[in-house]
């Protein structure tokens, strides 16, 4: 979710901290990004060890790349989503080869299903957990409390004319998941590739 | 929006620094054109991104699809799935069909793809999108996006992660200015901390938490909440903060003497309402910024210098109002009752939570064996204890001494010299012989276990034996 707004001050500092060098800073980055990484990774791969081994893949690249980011191009956590997603699905990818390899059923065509389809649930996890607090509120309160848009709208003390926006939204936000770009970047991360 | 749902999100995201937060509120009259790369266009239509080929719903309203029929998955919990017969348009005796304008039918389509609106509105909908195009392809997109969502995996990070990773990552390219190393137990114990707050509900953080020490001869405790615990810790981890020149998070409120305990009881009464979640950020905050100074203070070296001088010297002082503890000690002390303290919410709020990493409890250990000889000294003069009458030893001299035997890991053997300070422990002299797991050391420490209670194996003279686990219990506070 790019913005052509200046890059916060966190991101900014976080970089010029890692550049120089400074393990406190790797440990912020950690606490801040883990959950994220660690999530994204998880729903891909389905596995914990596998997510684990992601989470540590993404932050060494980080702290070994510190200058591969350019908080010009966007948040930092864009663009620690797009490398654990890239980085995820590499994987997804390469241990469903290998699987095919070995003589496992299914076909390319499965793999290739099976990677977009992870690919596109982490990507929509992604989009939920980083769109707007009021759209999300509004979409757990219909999907999850299975409100009725009067009700939900009542729930947040908004107008239903507010309330059916929100929802409306956020669904419209949630379905750029299946988009993807040429590369099978995903665009919404923004900034890296 | 209300404050309940953002308070975990503002934490998260405290320098805004998510361009797409924010700022629906304003929108609430339709129109979110403008808002931070959000944007809508004059049939409503959204995307995130300025360059138009992102943006949902592409095709026109005035665009039908090439078949012209479009395949819409039923709702969940339309009509259709009740079993009973659709309303006839048609017959119109009963109750009149609704009529919507297309701007509201459109503006129904996120809560229809959610089954979110009445029977009418599904209705008026579905009729609608048998000859609107552009209507009929949003609701197809928007019903799929609902497919999307499912319930947050509550997946608890693994705790030893966080130390894996970063041990990895700094295998690959040492720091240039490392975390030193008498900081790693605080900087993983707050970081384990937090974890565990950012797993906790709502109300949990006004959950009970009695805290626990040992004062004299006996226990004593103070009721206090989740929240209240972590206020603690922001106020006493604020020592430290201060003797590094970091803001007081006391700030104006003022405290009878600077002690953990009355700089506690000083922010409690400071704020008008009881501590809330809110406190978490601030005492991240902090604990981020201790680990981070502390790293450019000591240079990364841990070694003490030799003569004082201030900052980087290794000399540094935490003055807790009564006594005072170098840096590198203070730092293991504030990571210790960092661990304390997140077990005593952890029990209040049922979750588990393990001792810290082995060679993280062996260094808290250690610093609760150096700081025993004074423990007994001070019990010595307050008469709690006996007084060494025929054992008084020279500084520096071997004295009668009690061997301390750790178990578990993160142990070790310590010999502790009983009747000076400045007595050196000796296993010529040795007197008695105490033996406890390392946890079960921690919780006597701490004031959690009484030392008549206290699971030890003892061997030798019994009253030597009893100063000792009675100064261990004393070495604990508020």
């Amino acid at each position: 979710m790019a913005t052509q707004d200046a890059p916060p001050r966190w991101d900014r500092k976080m970089q010029q901290r890692l550049s120089r060098g400074e393990a406190a800073a790797l440990g912020e980055l950690y606490d801040r990004f883990a959950s994220l990484v660690h999530g994204l990774a998880h729903r891909v791969l389905g596995d914990e060890r596998a997510a684990d081994g992601i989470t540590r893949e993404v932050f060494t690249h980080v702290w070994e790349n510190p200058d591969a980011y350019d908080p010009k191009q966007g948040p930092l956590r864009s663009w620690v989503a797009t490398l654990t997603h890239r980085l995820a699905v590499q994987r997804l990818r390469a241990t469903e080869t290998a699987a095919l390899a070995r003589g496992g059923d299914g076909t390319a065509e499965e793999l290739e299903r099976k990677v977009r389809s992870a690919s596109v649930a982490a990507r929509a996890d992604y989009i939920v957990t980083s769109m707007p607090t009021p759209l999300r509120a509004a979409l757990e309160l219909a999907y999850f409390q299975r409100r009725d848009y009067r009700q939900a709208a009542a729930d947040l003390g908004v107008t239903e004319d507010e309330a059916r926006r929100r929802l409306r939204l956020g669904l419209q936000l949630l379905s750029t998941a299946h988009d993807t770009g040429p590369t099978g970047a995903p665009p919404e991360y923004g900034g890296a590739r | 929006m209300s404050e309940g749902t953002d308070r975990s999100e503002s934490f998260d995201d405290q320098d805004g620094r998510e361009g797409v937060h924010g700022d629906m509120d304003e929108g609430v009259d339709g129109n979110g054109a403008g808002h931070d790369g959000l944007r809508e266009d004059e049939d409503g239509h959204s995307g995130m991104h300025g360059d138009g080929h992102e943006d949902v719903g592409s095709g026109g309203d005035a665009e039908p699809r090439p078949d012209g029929s479009p395949r819409i998955p039923p709702p969940r919990a339309s009509v259709e799935d009740t079993g009973l017969p659709l309303p006839e348009p048609a017959a119109a005796p009963g109750p009149a069909p609704l009529v919507l304008e297309h701007r509201v039918l459109k503006s129904l389509l996120g809560a229809w793809a959610l089954a979110a609106c009445s029977a009418d509105e599904t209705t008026a909908v579905e009729e609608h999108l048998g000859h609107c195009g552009s209507c009929a392809e949003e609701a197809l997109r928007l019903r799929e996006a609902v497919g999307l969502l499912h319930p947050a995996e509550s997946l608890d990070l693994n705790p030893t992660l966080r130390t894996r990773v970063l041990t990895s990552c700094l295998g690959r390219r040492p720091p240039r200015i490392p975390v030193p190393e008498w900081a790693a137990p605080y900087d993983a114990e707050t970081a384990r901390l937090d974890a565990l707050l950012q797993d906790i509900g709502g109300s949990e953080w006004h959950a009970p938490v009695r805290l626990r020490w040992f004062e004299g001869d006996g226990p004593v405790s103070r009721r206090t909440t989740v929240a209240g615990v972590i206020a603690h810790l922001l106020t006493v981890d604020g020592l430290v903060a201060v003797a590094l020149g970091l803001d007081d998070p006391l700030g104006k409120a003022d405290a009878e003497r600077p002690t953990p305990q009355d700089r506690t009881e000083a922010y409690w009464r400071a704020s008008r309402v009881p501590p809330t979640r809110s406190v978490r950020g601030p005492w991240r905050e902090q604990s981020h910024s201790i680990v981070r100074t502390v790293s450019f203070v000591e240079g990364g070296t841990s070694h003490a210098g030799e003569t004082g001088g201030g900052k980087g010297s290794g000399r540094l002082t935490v003055a807790y109002g009564g006594f005072e503890l170098p840096l590198s000690d203070s730092m293991l002390d504030r990571a210790f009752e960092c661990w304390v303290h997140a077990g005593d919410i952890a029990d209040a709020v049922d979750y588990p939570y393990e001792p810290p990493a082995p060679r993280h409890l062996h260094r808290m250990i250690d610093l609760a064996a150096r700081m025993l000889p004074v423990s007994l000294a001070e019990r010595r003069r307050a008469g709690l204890s006996a007084p060494p009458v025929r054992h008084l030893v020279a500084a520096g001299a071997p004295g009668r001494s009690l061997r301390l035997e750790i178990e578990g890991s993160g142990g070790g053997e310590w010999l502790i010299p009983l009747d000076s300070p400045g007595a050196v422990g000796s296993a010529e002299r040795e007197v008695a012989h105490v033996a406890l797991d390392g946890v079960e050391f921690c919780r006597l420490a701490a004031g959690h276990v009484s030392p008549e209670e206290a699971a030890a194996g003892q061997d030798g003279d019994r009253e030597a034996i009893r100063d000792v686990l009675f100064a261990a219990a004393s070495l604990s506070r508020m």
